[in-house]
């Protein structure tokens, strides 16, 4: 076959890295500030300081509930306001240490003195002079200002970042669900689901215990699929017997056109892999490569041990990738998982690569590489 | 005479037991050809001219859609006087719910697999009703309602959103890559697994299908006249509709006329 000027097949292999997951830039929901509700409960806790120093040191109930309320206010206000304006780190809300906690203390020295300037015009008194009357009073208050100023600042502060927790858990918890069901969903193909029932209902007439042998293939198929959801890994033998069972249901439905070869040493039998994960390989390879060829061909899943890495191979001998390019939207999915998965439990050890064959029988090879001594831990 | 069928299904286990179910509900149809690709199921209905088509929509080489296209684009005239009427079509399907939904209004019939007897028994009940009203002296009525809905169902190409359209065809001669402007290109044509990009002064070939190429063309400026055909239309000088309604294309810069199909005959209609 000549190889032209092919716009997407090339000799070089096509590196399927995984894809790093942008940071989203906006602040997490769970983060965004509620001032209102902040404003209710700063009032609330000046309400109770109010009470505490009407019992420490009574006096004008009007007169200190005004300078509470203003001194506190501005504090939070200026807090607040500060590290929303400060481009808060969408992981906690909050700046980073240093301005934040720069912010913390300009809040607190500047509001004390814009809430202090408040309340003496309120009563047409200055609290400046106990600088000089009475300088223990004054150190008193501005130290019990301080003080519950960031008590309510760390009351703001951890309620955000729990409010972040649980929000990041509830995120993760969904976004596993989701991956699950549609990985669930590419597996139960209805195409192949219904052609295969549809084969089925033939062979229970025309020969019942081929019909018997392939409904207890398709029983191996259903059960390891709606299964490897939940399990993390299985041996590498659980996973060339699944992919056995899938082979024979496809066998029955393309007859003579599907040919099968599985290779699996035995020293490699016992080696723990992620459930179904060459699963959606062999999938493509029939459904994009085999399938579409009128004289069908031959698909190979094998093992091998290469040094300190395990080799997994997926060829066939179909139709390739330019043939089939125009069809090949509805693989993404599948080799996205298989790529996602790999990175979430190998990271950059793992590779997986899906290059078109350059020998006579053409069709591609699929091969995922994992690190041995991490693959049977 | 007895009608004669025709079935395209590429699992032999279905197709031998749709030949068989139709052999007990409709003892008088023949089966006389039972293929398992599209390109044979093409051939072996232009040569038997069966009555009825059953027709798997997911098959290698060509979909049941592009059967029922090309048949539409290729069965013979009227010209002559015992020429046979375009076959009615039923698709076959396991689970294209979209192709279900759009072929419900243009076949006569669909069925899901896997295919219940009492719903086949239906579809052969319609089947008869529709070959029994066909009058032999009315012009081929069947191909004239199969080119409408079929022209219905193909559409303009959907063109790529987004995707501003290709300006220059890359075509590889060894080692060398030309770059043809498409503004050159007078018209493309399907050639097996190529496509010919014809220029005034030479042609080249590339590996890509029309499928493929057509939603990254601008529609105005090409327009589709053949399932293997897509012709620049500035470039166009002038079409002759012949007696059985095929369209002959004279081309700037060419000497040789073109064809468009009786499918999309409608776009060279006088204003």
């Amino acid at each position: 076959m000549t190889d032209r000027a092919c716009p997407i097949t090339s000799r070089r292999p096509l590196i399927v890295t995984p894809a790093p997951s942008t940071p989203s830039a906006r602040l997490d929901p769970a983060l965004r500030p509620n001032f209102g509700r902040h404003f209710v409960q700063v009032f609330a806790f000046n309400c109770v300081l109010w009470a505490l120093q009407m019992m420490a040191v009574p006096g004008a109930w009007d007169v200190k509930m005004v300078y509470s309320q203003a001194i506190g206010l501005s504090i939070w206000a200026i807090i607040d306001f500060g590290r929303f304006a400060l481009r808060p780190n969408q992981h906690t809300g909050w700046p980073n240490p240093p301005p934040a906690i720069a912010l913390v203390i300009v809040g607190i020295a500047v509001g004390y003195t814009v809430g202090t300037f408040i309340g003496d015009a309120y009563c047409g008194c200055s609290t400046w002079e106990w600088w000089t009357l009475s300088p223990r009073r004054f150190a008193a208050t501005v130290a019990g200002t301080v003080f519950a100023a960031s008590v309510a600042t760390y009351y703001f502060f951890s309620r955000g970042r729990d409010a972040l927790q649980r929000a990041q858990l509830a995120a993760s918890e969904r976004d596993a669900t989701l991956a699950r069901l549609t990985l669930l969903q590419s597996q139960l193909e209805p195409h192949m689901l219904f052609n295969t029932l549809a084969n089925l209902r033939v062979l229970i007439t025309l020969d019942p215990a081929r019909a018997q042998a392939m409904l207890d293939r398709l029983i191996a198929y259903l059960r390891a699929t709606l299964s490897a959801s939940r399990a993390s890994t299985h041996s590498l033998a659980a996973e060339f017997e699944r992919i056995e069972d899938f082979l024979a249901l496809m066998s029955v439905r393309m007859g003579e056109r599907l040919r099968t070869q599985l290779m699996l040493p035995d020293e490699l039998r016992e080696l723990p892999v992620p459930p179904l994960l060459l699963q959606p390989l062999v999938e493509n390879a029939i459904k994009h490569g085999l399938e579409p060829k009128v004289a069908g061909g031959r698909i190979c899943v094998s093992a091998q041990r290469e040094g300190h890495r395990l080799e997994l191979n997926v060829r066939d001998t179909g139709v390739g990738l330019c043939a089939s390019a125009g069809s090949a939207q509805g693989t993404q999915f599948g080799l996205h998982q298989v790529r996602e998965r790999l990175q979430a439990l190998h990271g950059e050890q793992a590779s997986f690569t899906l290059e078109a064959v350059p020998d006579h029988e053409g069709g591609m090879l699929a091969r995922i590489t994992l690190p041995l001594n991490s693959a049977s831990t | 005479m007895k009608p004669a069928a025709l079935i395209a299904e590429d699992e032999p286990l279905l197709a031998q037991s749709l030949r068989a179910e139709l052999t007990r509900l409709w003892p008088e149809l023949q089966v006389v050809a039972s293929v398992s690709d599209g390109a044979s199921a093409l051939q072996q209905a232009l040569l038997h001219k069966p009555a009825v088509c059953f027709l798997d929509i997911r098959m290698p080489e060509m979909s049941g859609l592009e059967v029922a296209q090309a048949l539409a684009e290729d069965w013979p005239d009227e010209a002559g006087d015992r020429t046979a009427p375009f076959p009615l079509l039923v698709f076959v399907t396991a689970y294209d719910q979209y192709a279900v939904q759009a072929f419900s209004a243009q076949a006569v019939d669909y069925l899901l697999k896997p295919v219940e007897p009492a719903r086949l028994a239906e579809c052969c009940e319609r089947l008869r009703q529709r070959l029994a009203q066909r009058q032999p002296q009315v012009l081929n009525p069947t191909l004239d309602q199969a080119v409408s809905q079929l022209r219905a169902l193909l559409g303009p190409a959907a063109a790529a959103a987004g995707t501003p359209p290709l300006e220059v065809i890359q075509a590889g001669v060894g080692a060398t890559v030309h770059l043809v402007p498409i503004d050159e290109v007078i018209y493309f044509e399907a050639a097996d697994k190529y496509l010919r990009v014809i220029t005034a002064e030479r042609e080249h070939l590339i590996r890509l299908s029309l499928r493929e190429l057509l939603p990254q063309l601008d529609a105005q400026r090409f327009w589709q006249v053949h399932r293997g055909l897509v012709v620049q239309a500035r470039l166009i000088t002038s079409a002759t509709r012949d007696e059985s309604g095929k369209v002959q294309l004279t081309l700037r810069g060419r000497s040789e006329k073109l064809i468009a199909s009786r499918l999309y005959a409608h776009l060279f209609k006088p204003m």
